[in-house]
């Protein structure tokens, strides 16, 4: 297990999976590319991406998905995650994700 | 209170500005990869707006978090209305609700410059 490794991510996974039950679940740890810049650590895990597929944002606007994200990773965000990428999508929906990360 | 000063010029800067997108750095300079990327989408709509920079205004940078109930910059509000931070602007863009949203909201591109 590489649970002392990576606290953040693991927190971030155990959380979202308690709180969403998501039919998907992707965290990435993309600090590597955000090296030397404002809010970087050297021991890393402070910018990550999420995607997250769960039925709990059938119906929810956009900006209604994210705070839910937000809120339930309220403590991860104030003490060490400077930067969180959301892709949050109802089931079915997966396809815009992946168009716009394509396009990143 | 000081936090109600910090409120009332942020609404005021959304009041007065069609499009207003809060960031860090200026649109010429963004200072962060995800402000640079809604700078870039807006730009590349050719779409007027109003950057403040919350690097350099501190309780800005604290207040419009709390305004929006959002905790992270960028944040693109038009006419007012908060849109979204950086993942929802690119996802908007890309399925083209952001050009209708404009569209609907009677803001009118310009030319690139």
């Amino acid at each position: 297990m590489t649970a002392a490794a990576t606290p953040y991510a693991d927190r971030i996974r155990t959380k979202l999976t308690a709180a969403l039950q998501p039919a998907r679940l992707e965290v990435t740890d993309q600090s590597h590319l955000h090296a030397g810049h404002a809010g970087s650590r050297p021991e890393g895990e402070t910018h990550f991406h999420v995607m997250v597929v769960s039925d709990r944002f059938t119906g929810l606007s956009r900006v209604a998905r994210q705070r839910m994200v937000y809120q339930i990773l309220a403590d991860e965000l104030a003490e060490r995650v400077h930067a969180l990428s959301i892709s949050a999508c109802a089931p079915g929906e997966e396809a815009v994700a992946a168009a716009v990360a394509a396009d990143a | 209170m000081a936090e109600n000063q910090v409120f009332e010029r942020i609404r005021s800067e959304i009041d007065n500005n069609d499009v207003v997108l809060f960031m860090k750095g200026t649109p010429m300079f963004p200072q962060c990869g995800f402000s640079a990327a809604v700078v870039h989408v807006l730009k590349e709509m050719g779409v007027p707006f109003k950057g403040i920079d919350v690097l350099t205004d501190p309780p800005i940078r604290q207040g419009i978090k709390e305004f929006s109930n959002w905790p992270t910059i960028p944040q693109l509000y038009v006419k007012g209305e908060f849109i979204g931070g950086c993942d929802i602007v690119r996802e908007m863009a890309q399925t083209g609700e952001l050009a209708q949203l404009f569209s609907d909201r009677g803001i009118t591109a310009q030319n690139a410059a």
